[in-house]
């Protein structure tokens, strides 16, 4: 990474205020231990560690925010909201970005990985359960990685581990719920 | 003890045979488990990357079918699926607003009270515990065991209330009671990967392939876990594993409750134990062939 001043003004509290308002986290008590980043088993891959990417948060560096793949990155352990010792919900936070990035239309830096949550809700709204084998096809259209898993896939189907039709159950109510939780949504 | 009994999707394809060995187990023990009709899914980790009320709604929506079956407790075999309620619960719990807004999206009341079990919890309680080894008709002492927790029955504590995060012993104490030996190793609650199975598998391979390292480390034989997607990452990426790193680690994965199905002298077909993409036959050379 380069060096860069960033000017701060009152804008820059603007992000921290948008996180606690949609996600009802705080950043603001971070005092930079760096102890979730010592924790996250995903770290290695990540281009800034979530420490890092609260400072972020902090400094209202939206742009560096929404460039990184962190939140992408993030497996959902819960190491880090577990460990911190100023009780910050740091795994909620990285979600927060990546909902507020789906509402403002922003392109995440691994975009594999907003394909499979598009997928995995667009099932669940139709048929209310998870359909395995339809949301993996669904998957693989949307990012066209056809080989990837096939050796996988088939044992798993030799083995009978999928249900080959969809069992529509409760698809209505949870479409329901969607539509009164959309309309809820709307700024 | 009569619970209700919410599978989740998993469970009803990639982890049937965690649907079954625990209802085979319940059955022994006396546990009875009644399946709440409609359930739905609850949304696990994408659904909370889009939206956080929906996230919260689904399973509020699953616990508002308690009253109507006149249950007061609900038992969740998944972790993923345990940890979603657990939060979801904490979060209407905690925020008099959201819960408002999650009563208009499930046009029902919120039934904050329910009680969230998971089976591990069940099984390790007094009375249950002491009476698991009068039903032991298998010894499994030769089998090494590594007790493999995951992220989320154990995390936060505050909100699963399951037990410690960083050393867990429930699932141990379960299986020790059943005369599997359980070895001590640090990967217990270390994440193997968990969501991104589809989505970012390199980072599964390499995750699932420390977890597996560890366990042989500490000389198990084979991983218990208590979730279907730690499942599917250990059982279906060691030949990726193999792959990647030059050696296959060809160690078996099992439910929690096969293993304690196993010591009850149920048969391995009815746990379902040909299931798994992993051979789990070296387990027998281990306690001999099932009769
Ligand atoms: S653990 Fe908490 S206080 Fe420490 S750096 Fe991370 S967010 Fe900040
Ligand atoms: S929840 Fe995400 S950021 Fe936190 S430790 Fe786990 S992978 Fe890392």
């Amino acid at each position: 990474m380069t060096e860069a001043a960033i000017n701060l003004d009152e804008s820059s509290l603007k992000l921290t205020d948008l996180v606690s308002a949609v996600g009802g986290v705080d950043v603001s008590y971070c005092y930079q231990c760096g102890k979730c980043a010592t924790g996250c088993p995903v770290a290695y891959e990540m281009d800034l560690v979530p420490t890092q990417l609260i400072h972020a948060i902090q400094l209202g560096v939206t742009d560096l925010v929404y460039k990184s793949k962190t939140m992408w990155l993030c497996a959902g352990c819960l190491t880090c909201t577990t460990r911190c010792p100023q009780e910050i919900d740091i795994a909620e936070a990285l979600s927060t970005i990546k909902i507020l990035m789906a509402r403002e239309g922003g392109t995440p830096q691994v975009p594999d990985v907003l394909k499979f949550n598009r997928s995995f809700v667009q099932n669940l709204n139709w048929f209310g359960r998870i359909y395995e084998l339809g949301m993996v096809g669904m998957l693989k259209l949307r990012t066209g990685k056809f080989a990837q898993d096939m050796a996988m896939g088939m044992k798993m189907l030799k083995k009978d581990k999928f249900h080959l039709l969809p069992r529509i159950r409760g698809g209505s109510a949870v479409h329901q719920i969607f539509k009164r939780v959309k309309k809820q949504e709307k700024p | 003890m009569k619970y209700g009994y919410y599978p989740g999707c998993s469970l009803h394809s990639t982890g049937q045979e965690f649907d079954k060995s625990f209802k085979a187990v319940c059955h022994k023990l006396g546990v009875e488990l009644v399946e709440l009709e409609k359930w739905v899914c609850c949304g696990a980790s994408a659904v909370h990357n889009l939206s956080q009320l929906m996230a919260i709604a689904l399973p509020m929506a699953n616990l508002a079918l308690l009253p109507e079956m006149e249950l007061e407790e609900v038992v969740i075999p998944c972790a993923s699926c345990f940890s979603r309620f657990k939060i979801a619960q904490h979060s209407v719990k905690t925020d008099k607003k959201l819960k408002r807004k999650v009563v208009e999206a499930i046009h029902r009341d919120c039934n904050d009270e329910a009680k969230v079990i998971h089976p591990l919890t069940i099984f390790s309680q007094k009375p249950l515990i002491s009476q698991i080894p009068t039903h032991v008709e298998r010894n499994l002492s030769g089998l090494k065991v590594a007790c493999y927790y995951g992220c989320l029955l154990t995390r936060p504590p505050k909100i699963t209330e399951f037990d410690v995060a960083e050393y867990p012993m429930t699932m141990d104490n379960v299986l020790r009671a059943t005369g599997v030996t359980t070895v001590d190793w640090p990967y217990k609650t270390v994440c193997c990967g968990a969501s991104f199975a589809l989505s970012k598998p390199d980072i599964v391979v390499n995750l699932s392939h420390n977890v597996i390292q560890e366990a042989k480390l500490a000389g198990a034989d084979a991983i218990s876990v208590a979730c279907p997607l730690c499942h599917a990452n250990l059982d279906t990426r060691q030949d990726d594993m193999a792959k990647k790193y030059g050696t296959h680690p060809h160690l078996p994965i099992l439910y929690f409750t096969q293993l304690m199905g196993l010591s009850f002298g149920i048969s391995p077909a009815e746990l379902y134990l040909h299931k798994h993409l992993t051979d789990v036959e070296k387990i027998f050379e281990k306690v001999g062939q099932p009769a």
